[in-house]
């Protein structure tokens, strides 16, 4: 049985506007690199060039955020609901 | 948990105060104390925008006895959408003196001090000294961590909502009882990668429900008990109205609260956020004039525009290769390398990045970025259609 990804608004531009994708993987990483061979568009997002979790970003399984739980090796259970938290500022960005 | 109010500041409340709060001091919870402790506080609000104007208005209202308003902007007409403190009669007036202005007519007895300024690294620390909570309402990441730095270094509580489009982020991040905002988000996006509400949109309700978190939060600190937003993040869909609040932890290794701390005083936010690299360079741009002289002249140019279809119906740009930024990389193959491609969007931005993130994925034709976007376009080349 698959996970359910969160995505936020931030970044529905990348995923035609789904704000709930079902993938596989058993772990965290795992995960996202199915949702980014999905949507390539998003990887510069997520990774940074040696394919960390930038740090403007976040992942939580459940209520658990992965930088304590073992980053992208954070085992995901079947149907687990995994969220990608972004920076956001609102406003002008720039100023 | 007692509240931050020290009991030496505290002063008896007026007749009229017992009236106009006697709907506190029915809930057990807040009380006459309570209110005593709210009428004592000093709360700064940063950014009287989209945030700032709920936070303020149910503030003021509710008896904080000192408001703190900062913010360097003019009243702009787009404003009006979601910052209900102002009016329209209050279009191209300093936010912090028409605000002001509404504050007082809400609440005369409460004293309101106006900052009519960005704040920065000179002067955060000696503002916010002044006050006993700080709620940031803010719409930039140089800000947010000006703010989070500076709450860190005078152990003040920093009561955080951001928002974009139709989801908020709140919680209250206090280094002494949980973690900081680098705890949360260690470095910032760099430029141009995350659309601001300016290119993005925003919903006009949203930082209104985030704000009047935000000031739901300020009060439980000041008047003490409940349960406050430390440790965890609140987080809005408001297009799914949808909650979800996750757990916080403070990061032993963060350079700002954490076991040995690296930084220990204000930096330059604007050149941590990589706002100070003139990365713009690296990439050629045209301006509007020039790519309408190119398009006269039939050179081998094709446009793309990657703004979103809802954009394109505001401000249709005839001929253009319609790539919506977040399928670039996946739809590259379409483009013809051979040609010079100009990409657009609203303000020349996004179409920034789109080039930076297609050399990335190495696409290897010549790309070109439209300068100030398609509202330079309307300004100096086609003064029949409308800048949006």
């Amino acid at each position: 049985m698959p996970a359910n990804l969160l995505v936020p608004t931030a970044l529905r531009g990348f995923t035609d506007r789904k704000a709930e994708i079902s993938l596989e993987g058993a772990t965290v990483g795992a995960l996202l690199e199915s949702l980014v061979s999905l949507y390539p568009d998003i990887r510069p997002h997520l990774f940074d060039e040696r394919g960390a979790l930038r740090g403007f970003i976040n992942v939580f399984v459940g209520e658990e955020n992965v930088r304590g739980t073992g980053g992208l090796d954070t085992p995901v259970a079947d149907g687990a609901s995994v969220m990608v938290v972004p920076a956001i500022a609102g406003g002008a960005f720039g100023r | 948990m007692t509240g931050i109010i020290p009991d030496g500041r505290l002063a008896d409340l007026t007749r009229e105060e017992l009236v106009r709060y006697s709907r506190h001091l029915l809930l057990p919870e807040v009380g006459v104390e309570g209110q005593k402790r709210l009428k004592a506080s000093r709360v700064l609000i940063v950014g009287t925008g989209g945030l700032g104007a709920p936070l303020a208005l149910y503030l003021a209202a509710a008896g904080v006895g000192t408001l703190g308003l900062v913010d360097c902007d003019l009243v702009e007409a787009s404003n009006l959408q979601r910052q209900v403190i102002f009016g329209t009669r209050d279009l191209d007036r300093p936010k912090t003196a028409a605000a002001a202005d509404r504050l007082k007519a809400l609440n005369p007895g409460i004293t309101v001090n106006t900052y009519n300024m960005r704040l920065t690294s000179r002067n955060a620390l000696a503002v916010i000294g002044d006050y006993d909570v700080v709620a940031d309402g803010t719409d930039n990441y140089p800000s947010r961590y000006l703010v989070g730095d500076a709450c860190v270094f005078l152990k003040k509580p920093d009561v955080y909502a951001s928002i974009f489009q139709f989801e908020g982020q709140a919680t209250v991040f206090d280094a002494e009882r949980g973690p900081c905002y680098r705890c949360l988000y260690p470095s910032p996006p760099p430029p141009g990668l995350v659309p601001s509400c300016g290119e993005g949109g925003v919903m006009g309700v949203l930082p209104g429900i985030l704000g009047t978190i935000q000031a739901a939060e300020v009060i439980k600190l000041i008047v003490g008990g409940g349960r406050p937003l430390i440790g965890r993040l609140h987080i809005v869909d408001a297009w799914l109205m949808r909650t979800v609040d996750v757990k916080l932890d403070k990061n032993p290794d963060c350079p700002v609260c954490g076991k040995s701390p690296t930084i220990t005083e204000l930096v330059d936010y604007e050149q941590f956020c990589g706002l100070g690299d003139d990365r713009g360079e690296e990439v050629p741009s045209v301006t509007a004039g020039e790519l309408k002289s190119r398009l006269d002249a039939g050179d081998r140019v094709q446009v793309i525009d990657i703004r979103e279809p809802h954009e394109r119906s505001l401000f249709r740009f005839g001929g253009a290769v319609p790539v919506p930024f977040g399928q670039l990389v996946r739809r590259m193959d379409e483009f013809d390398p051979s040609a010079d491609l100009v990409f657009i969007c609203k303000i020349g931005q996004r179409s920034l990045y789109a080039i930076r993130a297609l050399r990335e994925a190495g696409y290897g034709g010549p790309m070109f970025n439209l300068k100030d976007g398609v509202n330079a376009w309307a300004r100096e080349v086609d003064p029949d259609l409308d800048a949006y």
